[in-house]
């Protein structure tokens, strides 16, 4: 349908983004297909070792998905996504079709084994989310192509997550995000995934910080050293939510205490992490 | 003077039908597609309860409930919301007696200017139907999305408290 409407028709999914850009203009489709009137575009299920969430899934059925409880670093994000209106309507597809930088989910889902599914005018594909995003606002999706389903390998035993992100107040995107996955065996760190979001065009893998932890006992220094590594991948612009200098102290404090929760949750502690505002 | 003034294309006016019930009424109505949820409670169905704040998704005055769950109503087309049931501040009161909420409002003082208290009062709504006992820290995050610049939200805190425990009795 978006082919027959051509280049100025848009897929409008929970529209927490995509309304507020068209009333400043930002956008300027000439038509909009609304996706929420879609059957059985909404679901969460477990199947074959990975967990599948439907496109318009709104980020509160995450939130309050037990499934997605087990996946700690999904729930952190979820919960902490804007207020709860947003959360009632904003979907995981369309967070990343959009492919804000500042967004959270593709920081989330970045250090996890996730493939976005993908249905067009030819065919459905399958793409894995680091060959997804592109670019600030740019994925691999073409303009008749749209997510149908997001699928998240689940993670092996003894690993856990966390996702924790800085926001100045609850409705605004965050200043900087953290985003956590280890794998423990015996209190050392056999694998770690750590992703920075905001500092840069796209998600960024802070791998400096991954080597970092591998390997070792995640004491204070592994913690501070893998921080600052972190720091250095950090790549952020001044702008209104703070200066580079301060977002980049900002990537320190958030990756130290993502890796702190992650590693307390691998020991089995309940250990809350989210959004952090004031 | 011109000679003559080139006529304006005429605009495209393209509306379509919508069915929306709110506050437990139909209404039916012929609107164009771009109307927001908000305009067309305000401007269609003449229930001004409902408030623009920011139109930026930021402030909350506009939050409604569609099918039990808040919503900021600036957020959201009008057309989206074909077939759903809507709730607005006016959908409170029942039989010429205010809801808990709003009555546990007045009580604590949860209000001074009055602008943002119908949105804090269905996002309570929303709270307290899954939750009747919140504790603050709950409370904080529920109405996270509700600006309001008069009360400093203490008294707020202390109103959806006792709302959900007369809510409990009741």
């Amino acid at each position: 349908m978006l082919g027959q409407l051509g280049e100025g028709a848009k897929f409008l999914a929970g529209g927490q983004s995509l309304i507020p850009l068209l009333k400043l203009r930002f956008a300027n489709p000439e038509h909009l297909v609304d996706l929420n009137f879609i059957p059985d575009t909404s679901f969460i299920k477990e199947d074959l070792g990975a967990l599948r969430f439907g496109a318009m899934t709104r980020h509160a059925e995450i939130e309050h998905s037990a499934l997605a409880k087990n996946i700690p670093v999904l729930h952190d994000c979820a919960a902490g996504i804007a207020d709860m209106q947003v959360r009632n309507r904003g979907t995981i597809g369309g967070s990343l079709a959009e492919a804000d930088p500042s967004g959270d989910w593709a920081n989330a889902l970045i250090t996890l084994d996730t493939t976005v599914h993908c249905l067009g005018p030819d065919g459905s594909r399958t793409i894995h989310l680091r060959d997804f995003v592109k670019d600030a606002y740019t994925t691999a999706l073409a303009h008749d192509e749209l997510v149908t389903e997001v699928e998240v390998k689940i993670p092996p035993k003894g690993s856990s997550g966390a996702y924790v992100a800085f926001k100045r107040s609850a409705p605004v995107y965050p200043s900087a995000s953290a985003a956590v996955q280890l794998i423990m065996a015996d209190d050392v760190c056999q694998d770690a995934a750590i992703a920075l979001g905001c500092v840069g065009l796209t998600a960024i893998r802070a791998t400096g910080a991954e080597v970092a932890l591998r390997g070792k006992s995640l004491d204070d220094k592994a913690i501070s050293t893998a921080a600052e590594a972190a720091r250095a991948a950090a790549d952020p612009q001044s702008d209104m939510r703070g200066s580079a200098e301060y977002k980049r102290q900002l990537v320190v404090a958030l990756v130290k205490r993502a890796i702190q929760i992650a590693a307390r949750r691998v020991r089995g502690e309940q250990v809350e992490g989210t959004h952090l505002y004031a | 003077m011109p000679e003559s003034i080139p006529a304006m294309a005429p605009l495209k006016r393209f509306v379509v039908s919508v069915h929306i019930r709110v506050n437990g009424k139909s209404y039916a109505r012929e609107i164009e597609p771009r109307m927001l949820l908000v305009e067309f409670l305000r401007e269609a169905c003449d229930l001004t309860g409902t408030h623009v704040g920011c139109d930026t998704t930021y402030c909350g005055a506009c939050t409604v409930l569609m099918n039990g769950l808040a919503i900021k109503s600036c957020t959201m087309f009008a057309v989206q919301a074909d077939g759903s049931e809507i709730t607005t501040v006016e959908g409170l009161e029942k039989d010429g007696k205010l809801h808990p909420i709003q009555q546990a409002f007045g009580d604590s003082y949860g209000l001074q200017c009055g602008y943002c208290t119908p949105g804090l009062m269905l996002s309570a709504h929303q709270l307290l139907s899954e939750n009747p006992a919140p504790s603050e820290k709950e409370i904080r995050k529920a109405i996270a999305g509700n600006t309001c610049r008069c009360t400093g939200y203490m008294n707020i805190f202390k109103a959806i408290e006792l709302a959900g425990r007369n809510m409990k009795g009741a």
